[in-house]
């Protein structure tokens, strides 16, 4: 790869394709529809699913174009340091998205409910004293309790660094030539992010029926479901990406000097990884 | 050179015609074009919900709006211009000319490239729509603080997803722009070589991956705060309004520069043409830049001192701001001493770029001013903030742009745009831009506050002088329109090189530009700012 990256001449360039301007019609509908339906009103529903299954097809086809052009050997080095660089970048951007609700949280623990809890306020909330986690807000009258660290978040933060162990079995695998490895490894990899994501619904059904806490529980519960959910969301994300690779992983697209699309899906996974650890760390023990 | 010839798809060798040409566009000149249309329509939508704000003050009291659709007014004057029009604009521009002035074929990524245009339509479509929805459009004002945003009606959900379509658009640009410079530069085209105006979209573009998804995070909590029972921007479930600004003007201020940054870029490749010398100090001219991109992120409190930050905290933004005077004050330098004992000609395109630097330090130094926490106190929610940024985003932002546009338009289309009528376009925006904006000093000193619809008598006479200005100043645009319509079509042709001074390599490259130029990657001898000593080996379709 090194050499002919110093020699290449011509970059490919692909030729017209609908895929972006269906892409354009599918976030129409989603926006559209999304806000329809957060109002309660009828076709936003509707339009949603348009929108999500228009989402889907596209992506079908959009990758199904790459993955062709990159079976038909029209990509060399510099396509491929462009597609490192690219994902390198959107992994940044997803950091600084996470970036927002990190510090919100910062922002509510060390001033926003410490500020509510002292004497300035005592005339507005009375009763109210200052504490983290939260049991209730100073304006919310119902309790609830906060998630314990040390039951299902332990176990899955193993699971998932578990599966980062996983992960780079696979990619040993793929790099000595060993297809069994490879496939193995991602399809426990996948398995792992799988049962990380049964285990996040059970620990949610747990938080709203036994601990009675929901989104609107105040400080702590916002943060708290806002943060692991744009998380599972990665995760599932990055199972459906995991997933995809193990199908092309076992139909042999990947060799030990070409496997881009692998590597951006470990760094992915890598990434929603470290956030986990920072929520475990934040979220639920601190 | 072995893999020259590999063999090509077809399509690369002609080009597409009809609709798919577009719908479907892979050439970074037709997204480029795509982008430029876009956002002068954008432009001019913008400027008539300004000129209607600019009717209702012509005279106090309520003549033609009602409070709540000025307030919507306001807003989407503010929302459209800098996501519909100021930022697509650079990004087109960038889109245009980068592959040719470091030597790409296209874009890294072309066919994200279409779909990050593609999706501002669908964007904008979503902004003008809630006019028409229940409650009407958002009238929160564009910076959409909480606990305004969090009531409201439908008009405020759609322009959420609005923001969240437009983030995901600016974030694939960008990383596009940062990819095609990292990876796609001609050999010889090194960093430290290449021209001030890639320098500038680089940045530019690393500002947007940084601060956009932040805006996303934040009217996300915006929306759970407003559907879904949670209290981020509400004290009774331990949240605070404040943390709304805090991370609304994280992005922010670097929104600002994301705005300023590559009008930046242009004026020194303008400047230097004009004045057939090279750029002044390029290399302070890289670090100015990289360092104002840096400062942006340290100093977004300087909006909020009057929301009762502690001293100290006010102390350091207050400094922080001050400090990026100092690489801004480099690049005025630069640019002025770029001009000194130069060869200066004064076509178009030069005009609009010393009105660039004239104007915009006129803005400049009322951000200084405003950035004194204890006279900001005093300003803060006045006039003087509006014609402060007004300085900045039309003389400085749009001014820039005219000058790109201008400097630019015969290597684009193969003609030349008509002189006169461009000198008109200037003098007479000139005129009217500080007829616009510059009283609006004046009321703001005196305690006019922003986003009113009536104002007390004695701020009548600046009131109407400013709306006349806005008016004229609106009606000159079509000037512009008119001239570039009748130039695509009647226009003289261009020699290939129409400016003398200009050096940097798309101007070695035949006029227009050819359909695919540097199909293959040419090999080039650069000096500072781009400008090519030697070139050989490219080719064209």
């Amino acid at each position: 790869m090194e050499s002919t990256r110093q020699e290449q001449t011509h970059y490919y360039v692909p030729a017209p394709s609908r895929w972006p301007m269906v892409g354009a019609v599918a976030l129409f509908c989603l926006g559209l529809g999304a806000a329809f339906a957060v109002n309660g009103q009828s076709p936003g529903s509707l339009l949603l699913g348009v929108g999500a299954l228009i989402l889907i097809g596209m992506l079908f086809g959009w990758f199904g174009d790459v993955i062709r052009e990159s079976l038909a050997g029209e990509y060399h080095g510099k396509e491929d340091s462009s597609f490192r660089w690219g994902m390198g970048w959107f992994i940044f951007s997803e950091i600084m998205f996470f970036a927002a609700f990190f510090g919100a949280l910062f922002y509510v623990r060390v001033i926003a409910v410490p500020t509510l809890g002292d004497m300035d306020y005592k005339l507005l909330y009375p009763d109210f004293t200052a504490s983290w986690p939260l049991s209730t807000g100073p304006g919310i009258t119902s309790t609830y309790q906060a998630m314990e660290a040390w039951g299902l978040p332990m176990v899955n933060t193993l699971i998932l660094l578990t599966s980062g162990v996983t992960v780079t079995i696979a990619h040993w695998g793929l790099l000595r030539g060993r297809q069994s490895q490879l496939v193995g490894g991602l399809v426990a990899t996948v398995l792992l992010g799988t049962i990380f994501l049964g285990l996040q619904l059970t620990e949610y059904h747990h938080a709203l029926h036994s601990l009675n806490l929901t989104l609107a529980s105040g400080a702590y519960g916002m943060t708290f479901y806002l943060l692991t959910g744009f998380h599972g969301m990665h995760v599932l994300l990055g199972t459906i990406m995991l997933a995809v690779i193990t199908v092309r992983a076992a139909r042999g697209h990947f060799g030990p000097t070409r496997h881009f699309a692998f590597e951006a899906v470990a760094w992915y996974w890598h990434f929603v990884d470290v956030v986990w650890l920072l929520l475990f760390f934040f979220v639920y023990w601190l | 050179m072995a893999m020259t010839d590999v063999q090509q798809a077809p399509a690369h060798h002609h080009k597409p015609s009809g609709w798919s040409r577009w719908l479907m566009a892979t050439n970074h000149k037709d997204i480029g074009s795509l982008y430029l249309w876009f956002s002068f329509i954008m432009f001019l939508s913008g400027g008539v919900m300004a000129l209607c704000i600019r009717a209702e003050l012509f005279r106090p009291g309520l003549q033609f709006f009602a409070p709540e659709l000025f307030n919507q007014f306001t807003t989407l004057h503010g929302l459209v211009m800098v996501f519909g029009a100021i930022m697509p604009a650079f990004t087109g521009l960038a889109n245009w000319m980068l592959p040719l002035m470091i030597g790409a074929p296209d874009m890294a990524f072309a066919r994200m490239n279409n779909w990050s245009f593609w999706l501002l339509p669908p964007a904008a479509a979503l902004l003008m729509l809630s006019f028409l929805v229940p409650g009407g459009a958002a009238a929160a004002g564009w910076t959409l603080y909480a606990p305004l945003s969090t009531q409201m009606g439908i008009g405020m959900d759609m322009t959420i997803f609005a923001i969240h379509i437009m983030g995901v658009s600016s974030v694939m640009g960008s990383i596009n722009i940062i990819v095609t410079i990292l990876n796609l530069r001609a050999p010889g085209m090194d960093l430290m070589k290449m021209p001030m105006f890639a320098w500038a979209s680089l940045i530019t573009a690393f500002l947007i991956i940084a601060v956009m998804p932040v805006l996303a995070g934040v009217v996300t909590m915006v929306l759970t705060d407003r559907h879904f029972g949670t209290h981020f921007f509400n004290a009774a479930g331990g949240g605070d309004p404040i943390l709304y600004q805090h991370i609304f003007w994280f992005f922010g201020h670097p929104e600002v520069y994301i705005m300023a940054l590559p009008a930046f870029g242009i004026i020194s490749q303008v400047i230097p043409t004009f004045s057939r010398k090279p750029l002044f100090g390029y290399t302070s001219m890289v670090y100015a830049t990289s360092s104002i991109g840096v400062l942006s992120f340290i100093v977004w409190a300087h909006h909020m001192f009057v929301t009762g930050l502690p001293a100290t905290v006010q102390l350091f933004f207050m400094y922080a701001t001050m400090l990026i005077a100092v690489p801004t004050g480099v690049k005025v330098f630069n640019w002025i001493a770029t001009m000194w004992e130069g060869a200066m000609t004064f076509e178009t395109p030069m005009l609009f770029a010393i009105g660039f630097i004239l104007l915009f330090t006129i803005g400049g130094l009322s951000g200084v001013t405003l950035s004194v926490a204890a006279l900001d106190i005093q300003l803060h929610g006045t006039y003087y903030v509006v014609a402060h940024f007004h300085y900045v985003l039309v003389a400085g932002a749009l001014f820039s742009l005219f000058s790109a546009m201008y400097y630019w338009f015969p290597k684009m289309t193969g003609r030349m745009y008509n002189e006169r009528l461009g000198k008109f376009h200037f003098w007479w925006s000139m005129v009217w831009f500080n007829v616009t904006f510059f009283p609006m000093h004046f009321l703001g000193l005196a305690g006019m506050p922003r986003r009113i619809p009536d104002y007390a008598l004695q701020f009548t006479e600046f009131n109407s002088i400013a709306s006349v200005g806005a008016f004229c100043f609106g009606l000159g645009q079509l000037i512009f329109l008119y001239n570039i319509l009748t130039s695509l079509k009647n226009g003289k042709p261009a020699p290939a090189l129409p400016w003398e001074g200009a050096d940097t390599l798309e101007w070695k490259i035949p006029t227009p530009a050819p359909y695919h130029s540097f199909v293959e990657a040419p090999q080039v001898e650069a000096d500072h700012n781009g400008s090519i000593v030697s070139m050989h080996g490219d080719k064209h379709h």
